[in-house]
């Protein structure tokens, strides 16, 4: 069985309902959100604390607030929510192979938007040795116990990562009872914002230990222990805990992205896209955190928001943009997005970049080159930190020369 | 209290066949488990290859043993829907000395039955496997060795047996053995359980089990082996098997695709002293990192969906443990490797010769058919797909856990079952939920909820 539609939408989250209510009010036909768990909404429907819809919906709500809200907004706008709809593959370059309890049926759509989003790494990606035991999470899943399914967790808690969702993971522990006893962090400083270490620290009473790993975890029913070493001295010590949360250390769900052969980009691990967020297969769009492991959910939002010009323009026949040049982001970035400027292109997303950086810096400096010529310069007046998304405006590479070389973006 | 004709100890691959084949005659039989489930101590960690056995020792028991086990498991896998994929193994010279043992080694298959192997050089070795690392002289090919899935393995044996009137006792750890004139009684760690004739296939700990009947014989020393398991993207980078040849430098380590759609690398292999220590370690993560990244470079950019740590029973010989003790009306089955899988079935029929001596192993009439098992093997349909069944039964379109794409339709078919799961740990090895890339972020906390529900 084939369904035909304008716009299919692959995931329900943040990135992909904005995208759905922006674009389902100007789209002569079906726009189809695919949603494989039972609720649309996303990862903010676990995240039971304040912080949700200041940059896009200009309110400061809570996770699961801006869940319904955002799913509304959709609804009202005229998209098709589907939930508990897997799209499994895919059956031609916009076709979807899609599983639901309603059957086995192949969806094929004019345009195509990816918004799958991104997951944590969890424990055995980060290669820690020892045993198997229950009590190890991600902080997706540890959310999803506490604040879906109400369970309990353990009452001791060492945090893998120092993250700003790792402080998520804290207010998580804390309201199941469990005290977070220790957070580690390999980089030179914790990466989460002093706005949240400190209150984090006074009232929470968390140590945080940078350079610091954890090695191997012990126990065999429940977890009783894990090492942990300093990265600078070697000295290694013994921490007992019944509950450790992988926290961060963020990877795009790209499968869909890497199945439907789109290019992907070496640093996010998501497809490439320009600053109109098309990837490199006409058609097919991406938008959120797929692109950009992680920024805010607002961030992503604003994302969905973005795309729906250049799916409309897709959708009213307008030839693919080609050419373009790439951006390079030089150690110790490790990424940007977007990756190309076309000629004539729009500016990106709240006419920003978004950077990632594997070092700290106080004041960071970004210079833009292209072919041995400075394009620009930016000083930010706050830190770039490991963990976190930092943003630079557009403006420093607006001026790059069309049929120049790659623009290389590098951080002092 | 029931006296058993034969209680088995042990229900991983081997106790489970053997229990099994004896269910089929007219006797009871109970199988004793010292674990909370099947399958839950070597059988569940072994690397899962269905063997020619090319490479054993030639006129050993285990030779003709995996021989036989290839063909009875091929035909039963066929039979009840164990998943197998006839992928074939290529063995990789990488040093001048590995190339010159290449025809010993097709010599060697051909003493144990085996003629199908052949040499190839450096250029049909990349052809066959491109994504493999610089440095590769030539190969042998092994096209009969295939990927087959261990866990269904087991649980197939242990649900015929269980349909065929095997009673089983999971939980059940024998402590102690007291030997009258004409019955054995067992004190477990669940209570006494007698029976006339007793066969052990304790595995790991077989040694111990062997010592309370009076016996010092073998010691068995676990060896770990610890394993990588890739993502399923980095599936086609493994189109078959990628076996080291043994040489001076050790044994080496094998790249295979697994029945579940990933990549492995592995075993590592190290003597133990505690049987428990199923953990991984830090340098064997490291070591096999390293061995993967120079075995096959495209590994390093894909993620590493799991690591493993299984035991190996190693008793210091190089072949089976199997003898028959009429006095004691007691049979022991030890020095079981990783072969075993393989062997199981063979072994199993090799036990009832040696039994029916003593008893009566006719097939009795009326036998249940072999269970249908549930498709866990990535190249075959999976309920997911399967338009027709979701159409009967919409829980099969509801999927739980994405990653592996395993349906409520599943759960509660595997929860419902005649070997139903113990805990998490066991409905992970019957349906492959939780075992994804994302390892419970997602489908972890339903997943239990779902468990805790159907096993209240």
């Amino acid at each position: 069985m084939t369904e035909r539609v304008r716009v299919a939408v692959i995931g329900g989250g943040p990135a992909g309902l904005t995208a759905a209510a922006a674009l389902a009010p100007s789209v002569a036909g079906d726009v189809l959100v695919l949603e494989r768990e039972a609720e649309t909404g996303g990862i903010p429907r676990h995240s039971d604390h304040p912080g949700y819809g200041m940059r896009d919906l200009r309110r400061f709500m809570s996770g699961p607030e801006y869940a319904r809200r955002l799913t509304r907004s959709a609804g009202e706008a005229g998209a098709r929510l589907e939930t508990e709809a897997m799209v499994t593959g895919w059956a031609g370059p916009r076709t979807l192979e899609v599983t639901s309890p309603r059957g086995r049926r192949l969806v094929e759509a004019d345009a195509v938007v990816l918004a799958t989003g991104a997951r944590e790494r969890p424990r055995p990606a980060r290669f820690i040795a020892g045993d198997r035991p229950d009590g190890v999470y991600t902080t997706g899943q540890l959310q999803n116990l506490v604040h879906l399914h109400h369970r309990e967790v353990g009452r001791r808690a060492v945090i893998v990562g120092a993250e700003l969702v790792s402080w998520s993971a804290v207010l998580t522990l804390h309201e199941a009872g469990c005290r977070t006893v220790l957070m580690t962090s390999e980089y030179d400083k914790p990466e989460a914002y002093t706005a949240f270490r400190v209150p984090g620290r006074l009232a929470f009473g968390v140590l945080v230990r940078a350079r610091t790993r954890v090695v191997a975890i012990h126990g065999k029913g429940r977890v009783t222990s894990v090492d942990i070493e300093n990265l600078d001295t070697g000295q290694r010590h013994r921490v007992p805990c019944d509950t450790v949360i992988t926290t961060g250390d963020w990877i795009p769900d790209h499968e869909l992205a890497r199945a439907a052969g789109l290019d992907l980009d070496e640093g996010t691990r998501g497809p490439r896209v320009d600053t109109s967020l098309a990837t490199s297969v006409p058609g097919v769009f991406a938008a959120g955190n797929l692109l950009h492991p992680v920024d805010t959910a607002d961030v992503a939002a604003l994302d969905g928001r973005h795309v729906a010009a250049a799916v409309l323009g897709h959708l009213a026949g307008e030839p693919a943009p080609g050419g373009g040049v790439p951006l390079v982001a030089d150690a110790p970035l490790r990424w940007v997005a977007p990756q190309l400027v076309r000629p004539g292109g729009p500016p990106p997303s709240r006419g920003k970049l978004l950077l990632w950086s594997d070092a700290f810096r106080t004041l960071p400096r970004v210079t833009a080159t292209q072919d041995g010529r400075v394009l620009g310069r930016t000083r930010l007046p706050w830190p770039a930190a490991p963990g976190r998304v930092f943003r630079v405006p557009f403006s420093l590479v607006a001026g790059a020369d069309p049929a120049g070389g790659p623009v290389r973006l590098t951080l002092a | 209290m029931i006296t058993y004709d034969v209680a088995v100890i042990g229900g991983g691959i081997v106790g489970s066949a053997i229990a099994r084949l004896l269910g089929g005659a007219d006797l009871s039989v109970a199988l004793l488990e010292a674990r909370g489930d099947v399958g839950d101590g070597t059988s569940k960690a072994n690397t899962a290859i269905l063997h020619t056995g090319f490479d054993a020792k030639p006129g050993t028991l285990e030779s003709r043993l995996v021989a036989r086990g290839y063909d009875l498991l091929g035909e039963y896998a066929a039979a009840t829907g164990i998943p197998v994929e006839r992928t074939g193994a290529l063995l990789v010279a990488w040093s001048q000395e590995q190339l010159d043992a290449l025809p010993g080694l097709r010599d060697k298959a051909a003493r144990n039955g085996y003629t199908a192997c052949e040499i190839v050089d450096a250029a049909e070795v990349y052809r066959r496997v491109p994504a493999l690392g610089p440095g590769a002289l030539g190969g042998l090919t092994v096209p009969g060795e295939s990927v087959i899935c261990t866990w269904t393995t087991n649980l197939a044996l242990a649900t015929d047996a269980v349909n065929r009137g095997v009673r089983l006792l999971r939980g059940h750890r024998v402590t102690a053995v007291h030997q009258d004139t004409d019955v054995t009684r067992l004190t477990t760690t669940a209570g006494e359980v007698t029976a006339r004739w007793v066969v052990n296939a304790a595995g790991l700990g077989a040694d111990r089990l062997d010592a309370l009947f009076g016996h010092d014989r073998f010691t068995v020393t676990p060896r770990r082996g610890e394993l990588l398991v890739f993502d399923k993207l980095a599936r086609p980078l493994a189109p078959c098997i990628v076996l080291p040849v043994p040489s001076s430098a050790g044994k080496g380590v094998l790249v295979s695709p697994t029945i579940y759609g990933n990549v492995m690398v592995g075993p590592t292999a190290e003597d133990l002293t505690d049987r428990t220590a199923t953990g991984t370690s830090e340098p064997g993560l490291a070591f096999l990192r390293e061995k993967a990244a120079a075995l096959m470079p495209a590994l390093t950019k894909e993620e590493v969906t799991a690591t493993y740590a299984g035991l190996r029973a190693s008793i210091g010989q190089d072949d089976y443990l199997i003898d028959l003790d009429a006095g004691q009306r007691y049979l022991l089955v030890g020095g079981i490797r990783s072969t075993g899988l393989t062997a199981g079935m063979a072994i199993a029929e090799h036990v009832a010769g040696l039994l029916g001596e003593h008893l009566d192993l006719a097939e009795r009439a009326g036998l249940p058919a072999p269970p249908r098992m549930p498709n866990l093997g990535e190249a075959f349909t999976r309920p997911y797909q399967d338009a027709a069944a979701i159409a009967a039964d919409p829980e099969y379109g509801r999927v739980v856990c994405f990653c592996e794409r395993v349906t409520r339709g599943e759960l509660r078919d595997a929860l419902a079952s005649p070997v139903p799961p113990a805990d998490l740990e066991g409905l992970r090895r019957r349906t492959r939920a939780m075992n994804g890339r994302c390892q419970g972020f997602y489908c972890g906390a339903r997943v239990r909820e779902i468990f805790e529900g159907e096993t209240e």
